[in-house]
């Protein structure tokens, strides 16, 4: 950061804020020295609190909106708290943990959530690289394609939960007879489980690839045109060009995409939720598309367990922190091997 | 489509020519043309991008039962209206609408003038713990909003704020994304030399923010104003958790009722999920352009 503007502060000689002093050559009376030394009091505390006084109400809302309640999960967490009487806290140690750890269910959910998380991001990332890289071409009507990517992007969760679960339906749905079509037998889509965590992670993807892809073109434009002019004069072809000069200078736009990409996959819910025909929060009669989000929700609100959902959430939390640890390490490494 | 489909040879050396050092902003696209191949993939990618969004007008447009056939409408019928009509009562619609442009609008408007004071004091102030306190600002916008929702919830209990708007616009109003992007802009945008001289004429803080800083921040305060709009309108989980379908629904709250109600009529959920996408696709038919600029900007510095 160069941009400091402390040289901004008026000389010290001079005392204070500007327009006090001029000229200088009468000497400045009692109570005009006095006066200025007031401004200047005024001016320094000014410079010295005010930066505190900008960034103080995003903190306050965060420590009141953000912080605390995280803090207080969990502590929540190691009680037993119910959804009808969540002012009632009985100290049960650690046994929420050992509870869930113990539920066949939340192994269930916590697979769900890596596999949907996986079929969802990976394909989407890629995608949106490729379509980047295209972006960056010269186009006609390219900004048309931009926002036509981007559009899903405006469309919310339920409203396109809604939709995919007509798209993806046995018997009438769209995709089944596309398929039918070419000759491929007709998919249970919201029963099987891989199909149903596919048409899940289908939602995803189509709501996320624009985002990304125009995260990635921004990338790309910043990659200055003589790296691959040198490249180019050098002999590298368009791969290469792509391999060696495109993907190293995205690797932090990558990275970013990637710890974001993998917050929002942990986080799945609303869905699965708004996927299950059974109107339920059990991801699918067979809990075939139960993620943790939705395995949260299902203890803290349907069973009423706030205690346990709190334990869920933590548990979430920590795996963030080991993904986010991870992946610092990781482009640590790729950076000191570059 | 006609004259600019030239395929550019497999080695292409780009000219050093004038092209190289076009400006790169948002609408200028790299410096090679793209073959046919890449138009192909394009249109195949903004007819699956646009697909579901045409394909809910199409089931909103026609009746229940000729949903349940194959092969599935591919045009339009004749009950739209009907159905509109239908799903806006069902599910309370204009109540929603209300109320989901209640809070978006005081979240964004909240979200953007704090952000903006808070991304100046990042960017252009110097003060002791400023480092420290813009990594703990990018740190928590890796917490996840789940960890917050099972104390908020019981304060909102206790408050007995279910079922009421303050309890959804409270947690949004502040916005870790939005202080790093309003600093992002502001470093560049906001030349050290102006705010010198506002200093020098005197001018205190606030005057320097009032006067010079929200100027210059406009087109970034547009931009963050509408992408947190965006964002508070389809917020799911916690509305979904604070208000019922019958007290107060947003949108999104009222939308999926409709689908979780024991109503099978498809084409009337389809209005009522048209209903609840259209404000926001016809906002991004207008600004398209800007958000795109604005997420391209907000991503290239970040």
């Amino acid at each position: 950061m160069s941009t400091r503007h402390d040289t901004a502060a008026p000389p010290e000689k001079e005392g204070g804020a500007a327009p006090a002093a001029r000229g200088g050559a009468a000497p400045p009376t009692e109570a005009e020295t006095r006066r200025r030394l007031r401004q200047s009091r005024r001016w320094q505390r000014d410079v010295r609190w005010s930066p505190y006084a900008f960034v103080s109400p995003f903190f306050v809302l965060f420590i009141a909106f953000g912080l605390f309640p995280l803090i207080y999960t969990g502590w929540a967490s190691l009680h037993t708290v119910e959804l009808t009487a969540p002012t009632d806290m009985d100290w049960v140690g650690l046994r929420n943990y050992t509870r869930i750890f113990d539920d066949d269910f939340f192994w269930n959910a916590a697979k769900n959530t890596l596999t949907i998380g996986i079929i969802s991001t990976v394909p989407q990332l890629l995608m949106a690289m490729g379509l980047a890289h295209i972006l960056n071409y010269k186009l006609r009507a390219s900004t048309f394609y931009r926002v036509a990517m981007l559009a899903p992007y405006a469309t919310s969760i339920a409203a396109a939960s809604l939709v995919f679960v007509l798209l993806f339906g046995r018997d009438y749905g769209m995709i089944n007879w596309a398929l039918d079509a070419v000759g491929i037998n007709p998919v249970d889509w919201q029963n099987d489980k891989w199909p149903s965590q596919i048409a899940v992670s289908s939602i995803i993807i189509w709501r996320w690839t624009g985002y990304n892809t125009l995260i990635y073109l921004a990338a790309m434009q910043a990659i200055p045109q003589d790296l691959y002019e040198s490249a180019a004069l050098d002999g590298a072809s368009r791969w290469q060009q792509f391999l060696h000069v495109t993907l190293p200078s995205l690797r932090p736009t990558i990275l970013f995409t990637v710890v974001v990409s993998t917050i929002g996959a942990s986080q799945v819910f609303g869905e699965p939720l708004l996927f299950d025909a059974n109107k339920g929060a059990s991801g699918g009669a067979e809990h075939q598309f139960q993620t943790l989000g939705l395995y949260l929700y299902e203890q803290g609100w349907i069973n009423q367990h706030l205690g346990r959902a709190s334990a869920i959430a933590w548990t979430m939390f920590l795996i963030l922190i080991i993904i986010g640890i991870v992946n610092y390490v990781i482009s640590r490494r790729l950076r000191a091997s570059s | 489509m006609t004259t600019t489909l030239t395929k550019p040879p497999a080695d292409a050396v780009p000219e050093p020519s004038k092209r190289s050092r076009l400006p790169k902003s948002a609408r200028a696209g790299g410096t090679l043309h793209a073959g046919p191949i890449a138009y192909i993939i394009l249109a195949l990618f903004t007819i699956g991008s646009l697909f579901p969004l045409v394909w809910t007008a199409i089931a909103a447009s026609r009746d229940n039962n000729r949903l349940a056939q194959t092969p599935p409408p591919f045009w339009f019928g004749s009950n739209l209206f009907n159905n509109l009509e239908i799903a806006w009562k069902d599910a309370n619609l204009g109540e929603a609408f209300f109320n989901t442009t209640f809070v978006a609008g005081v979240s964004a408007a909240t979200v953007v003038i704090l952000s903006t004071i808070a991304g100046f004091a990042f960017a252009k102030l110097r003060f002791r713990g400023r480092g420290a306190l813009m990594l703990l600002v990018i740190g928590t916008m890796m917490v996840p909003p789940q960890l917050s929702v099972i104390p908020l919830y019981m304060m909102v209990a206790k408050l007995d704020w279910t079922d009421q708007l303050q309890a959804v616009i409270l947690p949004s109003l502040v916005s870790a994304f939005g202080v790093f992007f309003m600093r992002q802009y502001l470093i560049q945008a906001l030349p050290d030399e102006i705010i010198e001289a506002a200093r020098v004429d005197g001018a205190s803080s606030w005057r320097v923010v009032w006067h010079i800083v929200f100027p210059a921040a406009r087109p970034a305060m547009a931009v963050l104003g509408m992408l947190t709009f965006v964002q508070t309108w389809n917020d799911f989980l916690w509305p979904f958790l604070v208000l019922t379908q019958t007290g107060n629904p947003t949108v999104q709250v009222a939308v999926a009722g409709l689908g979780r109600g024991y109503t099978p009529d498809q084409s009337l959920i389809m209005a009522g999920a048209l209903l609840g996408t259209l404000p926001l696709l016809i906002v991004f038919a207008i600004f398209g352009k800007q958000i795109v600029g604005g997420i391209m900007q907000g991503a290239v510095k970040g």
